[in-house]
């Protein structure tokens, strides 16, 4: 069973692992919202999940399609409105950890959810900045988690909708009352965290029968790797059945059914 | 104060062509029913407001309404691409559509200073985004207490605003419950107002389970109520019906072809009758 597992499964149970117990975290749709909501059902009871809807201390029994969706109202402590959750509840410096996906992102950690090619004429126009560009800033700090491939992981981003440490690495020297930004990154492949000096995203962990080829030709930079480079420890048969679980009655409910 | 009218005369009423419109609802109660009033009435050059434009703007954009769209997230929540607005903006069908986009966080405040009277929004916002560089309404100003650089957007004022609703009364008091979203902002900053509402009871605060913190919007500060059962489909109305997920996901290819769009709107929307 313990080696029985995919590569997604073993990305969404690391990022629920970095949610610590008690945590408060702002949950991003997808990704995010799957692994807060695995640490919630495994090793994390007491974290406090907040969606942008609204929806303060929920608790979903199956994971939302949509950031608001009545699983979300029905489950949570309280709803309150969206204006009072940026305000009061972000921007107020109650959140421990904001927790986001991405399209693309670079070393210095920008994420760009905007768009592909160039702002006035568009290759592909992404939805935008949501909640993000807020959440970056004003969270204490941020764990970002998508899947590992070039089109993501890119030099350059087409476009920063949101700040990690900014085009030079410096973009939150000097800037006051804003959160310390990104500080892990965790992907199908590896885990990774900002260079304590330059920012810069280096592999710490990688996770098991993943090669450091692997890694960067999945990376559209030259990536740096941690000199004591650690395994990532493989999910567990509890965190498997748990996971696989919530994803079935999930599929069950957003069929229709 | 509201008065009672069919959607299709609020709609007639409220809504110009020209108008700067927002309809609300944040993934809850999206006002869909009116929605697709106002294409069935082939209104034109509006400038469209919502954090979320969701499938509801998709329609509006593809049937031709919009002329600008003002928005801070443009999906189809946990599907994709809103095909149609995309279709707008990178190849100009059916014709090009201005967008102005900001973070949700600026959108909710400029909806919250529209409904308090204010000409702009202040806060800690845009932080290192360049979303400032390619919307000129995105400006920074200096604390005058503590010198702390702020960002500041103008406040949303709209001509008219659209939101759904559980209940009316004979009064015209409006109750919102669930996930409440910018609905009340967004009918308090603007101009004149439409609620539709599933169900009109006689008198909200007899409700068996009316609290007194509950969210009302009291009916003089409404200009029309229109009952639209089920107006909120494919989005939801807590504690009437769920949402749709099945259909947000089979949007997806209907808005991706241009020809099947179309189909749709015409079976859905144009020929569907006055409640669809």
């Amino acid at each position: 069973m313990s080696n029985d597992y995919t590569s997604a499964e073993m990305m969404t149970v690391t990022a629920a692992r970095a949610l610590e117990n008690g945590t408060t975290c702002f949950v991003g749709i997808g990704l995010p919202s799957e692994a807060a909501n695995l640490a919630r059902l495994t090793h994390a009871p007491d974290v406090v999940l907040i969606y942008e809807s609204g929806t303060l201390q929920t608790k979903p029994e199956v994971l939302p399609l949509s950031i608001g969706d009545g699983e979300l109202a029905e489950t949570a402590l309280t709803t309150v409105s969206v204006p009072e959750m940026f305000r009061y509840w972000l921007q107020g410096g109650k959140i421990n950890v904001g927790f986001l996906g991405t399209a693309q992102i670079d070393r210095y950690c920008n994420l760009n959810t905007t768009l592909i090619g160039d702002y006035r004429e568009p290759k592909v126009r992404l939805p935008g900045g949501g909640g993000a560009p807020e959440i970056a800033t004003n969270a204490g700090e941020v764990f970002i988690t998508l899947k590992h491939s070039k089109r993501a992981f890119v030099d350059e981003v087409d476009f920063v909708t949101t700040l990690g440490f900014g085009r030079d690495g410096k973009g939150r020297d000097g800037v006051p009352n804003i959160g310390r930004g990104p500080t892990r990154v965790i992907t199908d492949l590896c885990v990774m965290k900002p260079d304590p000096e330059t920012k810069e995203l280096t592999v710490v962990s990688m996770h098991p029968g993943v090669t450091a080829r692997d890694v960067q030709e999945a990376t559209g930079w030259e990536i740096r790797f941690a000199d004591a480079l650690e395994t990532t420890p493989e999910p567990s048969a509890h965190e498997l059945e748990i996971l696989r679980d919530l994803k079935e009655r999930t599929a069950r409910q957003h069929a229709g059914e | 104060m509201a008065e009672f009218l069919s959607l299709h005369d609020a709609v007639a009423r409220y809504v110009q062509d020209g108008a700067t419109v927002a309809m609300e609802g944040f993934t809850h109660l999206i006002p869909f029913a009116a929605g697709h009033e106002v294409i069935r009435q082939g209104k034109r050059d509006l400038t469209l407001i919502r954090m979320t434009p969701d499938l509801v703007y998709d329609q509006l954009i593809g049937a031709g309404c919009a002329k600008k769209v003002i928005f801070s997230w443009g999906g189809n929540p946990g599907v994709g691409s809103l095909h149609r607005l995309r279709d707008a903006v990178e190849k100009g069908w059916p014709h090009k559509v201005e967008i102005l986009e900001h973070s949700h966080a600026a959108m909710a405040c400029a909806f919250e200073a529209g409904a308090a009277g204010l000409p702009l929004a202040v806060l800690r916002g845009y932080v290192g985004s360049e979303l400032p560089s390619v919307n000129d309404q995105i400006k920074f100003i200096d604390c005058p207490f503590t010198g702390e650089r702020l960002a500041a957007v103008p406040s949303v004022r709209p001509d008219v605003s659209i939101v759904h609703a559980q209940k009316a009364d004979r009064a015209g008091n409006v109750l919102v419950e669930g996930i409440v979203g910018v609905q009340k902002e967004a009918v308090l900053a603007a101009k004149q107002s439409i609620v539709t509402v599933e169900e009109i009871v006689d008198d909200l605060t007899a409700l068996p389970d009316y609290h007194p913190n509950a969210c009302v919007i009291p009916g003089w500060a409404i200009d029309a109520i229109a009952v639209a059962e089920k107006g909120s489909l494919p989005s939801y109305a807590h504690g009437y019906y769920p949402r749709n997920n099945r259909f947000y996901k089979e949007w997806d290819a209907i808005a991706r072809d241009r020809d099947a769009f179309t189909k749709w709107i015409d079976e859905n929307v144009m020929n569907a009758g006055g409640n669809a």
